[in-house]
């Protein structure tokens, strides 16, 4: 494999973990949220936040880490990227600030404030669809080149159906993806009755989650035709994406295996985004970027890629420690440590 | 002052960069004195020492939190609002840049575990190991993201031929000459200013509360780690300013309103200058800053009169630079008369002194606001020193401003969130109280 291919790979397997542990931690909040108003928080609340406190930063890092590697791999990306999400750019950054801060001041400071838990839960779920505008802008057609500057035609993105499209997909896939892991997470805990509030979530999120898969398809052809058709050479990704989901919805809805259900909408997950991501290609950003022309240069593109595995070398054990301490540990989900 | 692209861009990341280096200041100290606490505690079988550690823990959380959002704002500001200098440097800097998300992700997977396994354990010393990964962590991200700054002051390990940049070495841009003498500083300025803002904080405790053992221990232990560490960041602020006098003199020259190449060239104290650059009122030690700039009267201290004048900072840095250094020696003074008395039978804990410890704490976080300041404005024009203007890095877009105001609000409610929540946080729970309900029986 080349060292662009490589690259990209390798962030896209970051974005993709990001997408999962974020989801996981953005739909957490709503769902604290959601069960402080609806007077369900007694039974809930206690499971979200036990998993959320360990791992929320390392949430965090996921998302640094993949700009981080973008602009460091792709120096264009930050050039065409930095100028046009300038304002969509730094709603994201608010809302993730506001969201982390929230979480700690609620979490560690005053608990039980209404006011903070709502914060932290409506922003869980717009920070998905302010950062999918970056998705959204990467197929092109939302940015101008005027001789030496870069114009970010909003109004555009606005009235956009592919736009909105993604916008919805991102929003209940998280939903969809954090109530399928707190119902497994539950279910360890041997907590029944929050299993079963999490499993009604994870039930009621999964239809609308592939009907909105669905129409990002139908938009995608009308928006970018090319992308299009490469997706459907690689019609099989996306098939056994729907077979993955199909076996996760038939064992929560059996109650079965809540852990093996989750594994399955990971897979569910991974399929469709490295289908999508497969199909995307030679394009980072549809048409100024491709991954051959925006690459830094060789000595620097080793670097990063020695750089990266030594660094899992010492993150992968480290997680390792994090997740058996506190996911695997039952007497902790329990609550007994 | 024009309020361009350019302006608002600077405007902006000054702000973001001066929120976030509070936290970040503390961020990497405060694990370290965190980390000496329990040490402690376990060692002499002391629960005040434990205690303590464990409140500053939780109250390090808070500030983590913020810390870390702040810090996401200004990594992806840099692309935001800096597209065409990240463009060119980008290519060179990211090994350190993502080295340094290596070492935060390290650190939060610790912090992470270290804050939720106090009582795991059967052997205390075994929680007490996992903060040291929390302090690698925290100081090695503070070492690579300084190597960055270090090299936008000193650039190398590349060539820009026709806005190309080609012949990338990141190692020697990493490790270049800037780099050792700014990461010593500040590295020890962050644990200086850290002992000192918790030492403020006891102090004001014994002034208005109780004065219990256990406050009584805090300050002992945060005075004598303060001075130990303020003297490193006076020999880390001596390093760079001979590193400045070789490497960077119009940086020196500005600070000091040295205007003519000369030996035995004085040091100026504070003044004023009038409208002719005549400096008035100021106290004037002579040749001391040839000693300065290479322990010798006569070493020759170059002025602005060799650098050309569109490269010449501004000369209002003078202040910041004095400024940094008289509270660098005040917070010296103060914790060497603390240990001094502690030492040799006096009484360290008399009113005006207390006082004094109290005023060390914001001071200390002064000095790093205004060394920053000083490092930053020093090599205006540049961006990228001798390579890059800041005009040509800045972005094109418009909506600066809006942005400007945007971040200007979130910095107002997370600071005053941050005061709120952390008072609340230790009002409501007396350290006494909280002693005898955790260890009633001692340790």
């Amino acid at each position: 494999m080349d060292i662009q291919l490589l690259g990209i790979t390798v962030l896209w397997t970051f974005l993709y973990g990001y997408l999962i542990v974020a989801s996981v931690d953005f739909g957490a909040g709503f769902f604290a949220f959601y069960g402080k108003v609806s007077k369900k928080d007694h039974i809930i609340n206690h499971i979200i936040s036990r998993y959320l406190s360990p791992v929320w930063e390392v949430t965090n890092v996921f998302f640094v880490f993949f700009f981080v590697g973008l602009v460091g791999f792709y120096p264009d990306a930050a050039y065409y990227y930095g100028t046009a999400l300038l304002i969509p750019g730094s709603i994201a950054l608010i809302l993730i600030a506001v969201r982390g801060s929230f979480y700690a001041f609620g979490n560690y400071g005053s608990k039980d404030n209404t006011f903070y838990l709502f914060l932290y839960g409506s922003t869980g779920l717009l920070i998905p669809a302010s950062l999918s505008t970056a998705l959204t802008i990467s197929e092109g057609g939302f940015l101008e080149q005027k001789g030496d500057s870069v114009v970010f035609l909003a109004s555009k993105l606005f009235t956009s159906p592919y736009s909105w499209s993604v916008v919805l997909l991102a929003i209940v896939s998280v939903l969809f993806i954090s109530a399928s892991f707190l119902t497994f997470y539950a279910n360890r805990a041997k907590d029944e009755d929050a299993r079963e509030v999490l499993r009604k979530f994870s039930l009621f999120w999964s239809i609308p989650c592939i009907l909105a898969s669905l129409l990002v398809f139908a938009s995608l052809k009308a928006h970018n035709g090319r992308h299009f058709d490469n997706a459907l050479d690689l019609w099989w990704m996306f098939g056994l994406s729907f077979a993955c989901f199909l076996v996760a919805v038939l064992l929560i809805l059996k109650r079965k295996k809540f852990g093996l259900a989750f594994i399955f909408v990971m897979l569910q997950f991974f399929f469709a985004f490295f289908g999508y991501g497969a199909s995307h290609l030679p394009f980072i950003l549809d048409p100024f970027i491709t991954i051959h022309s925006a690459i830094t240069n060789e000595v620097m593109g080793t670097a990063l890629v020695i750089a990266f595995i030594a660094g899992l070398l010492l993150l992968i054990p480290s997680l390792a420690l994090l997740v058996k301490l506190f996911l695997f540990d039952a007497d902790y989900v329990s609550g007994k440590k | 002052m024009v309020l361009d692209s350019v302006m608002l861009s600077r405007m902006l990341t000054s702000m973001t960069l001066g929120f976030h280096i509070i936290f970040a200041t503390i961020g990497v100290g405060v694990p370290v004195l965190i980390s000496l606490a329990e040490y402690i505690g376990i060692k002499r079988k002391d629960a005040h020492y434990i205690l303590l550690a464990r409140r500053w823990a939780r109250g390090f959380t808070i500030t983590v939190a913020v810390g870390v959002v702040t810090g996401t704002c200004i990594g992806l500001q840099l692309s935001l609002l800096w597209p065409s200098f990240m463009r060119i440097a980008g290519q060179v800097i990211s090994l350190p840049l993502f080295l340094e998300t290596f070492a935060f992700f390290f650190e939060a997977i610790f912090l992470g575990i270290y804050l939720y396994t106090w009582d795991r354990f059967k052997k205390p010393i075994y929680h007490w190991l996992l903060s040291i990964p929390v302090i690698i962590g925290s100081s090695a991200s503070a070492f690579f993201i300084t190597t960055v700054n270090a090299f936008m002051n000193t650039p190398q390990g590349f060539e820009l031929k026709n806005g190309a940049i080609a012949s990338i070495d990141p190692i020697k841009a990493m490790f270049n000459p800037a780099t050792p003498s700014k990461v010593f500083h500040v590295l020890t300025s962050a644990y200086m200013t850290s002992a000192f803002v918790l030492a403020a904080i006891t102090a004001f405790v014994l002034l208005y509360g109780k004065r219990t053992e256990y406050h009584i221990k805090a300050l002992r232990l945060t005075m004598a780690a303060g001075l130990i560490f303020s003297l490193g960041t006076a020999v880390a602020g001596d390093i760079s300013a001979k590193f400045l006098a070789k490497a960077q003199p119009e940086k020196l020259a500005a600070a000091e309103w040295h205007f003519e190449t000369s030996k035995n060239a004085d040091l100026i104290l504070f003044g004023t200058l009038d409208e002719n650059n005549e400096v008035k009122n100021e106290i004037r030690l002579p040749g001391m800053l040839s000693f300065l700039a290479g322990s010798s009267l006569d070493t020759e201290v170059i002025g602005l009169d060799q650098i050309p004048k569109d490269e010449q900072p501004p000369l209002w840095i003078h202040y910041l630079f004095d400024l940094m250094v008289t509270i660098g020696m005040f917070a010296t003074f103060i914790s060497a008369v603390f240990v001094f008395l502690w030492k040799w039978k006096g009484n360290p804990f008399n009113k005006p002194l207390l006082w004094a410890i109290v005023a060390c704490g914001p001071l200390s976080i002064l000095a790093i606001e205004f060394g920053w300041i000083y490092a930053e404005v020093g090599r205006q024009p540049w961006i990228l020193r001798g390579y890059m203007k800041v005009a040509e890095g800045a972005t094109t877009a418009d909506n600066v401003g809006l942005t400007f105001i945007m971040f200007l609000i979130l910095y107002i409610v997370l600071g005053i969130m941050t005061v709120v929540v952390l008072t609340r946080m230790f009002r409501n729970r007396p350290a006494e109280e909280e002693l005898a309900k955790r260890y009633p029986a001692g340790f």
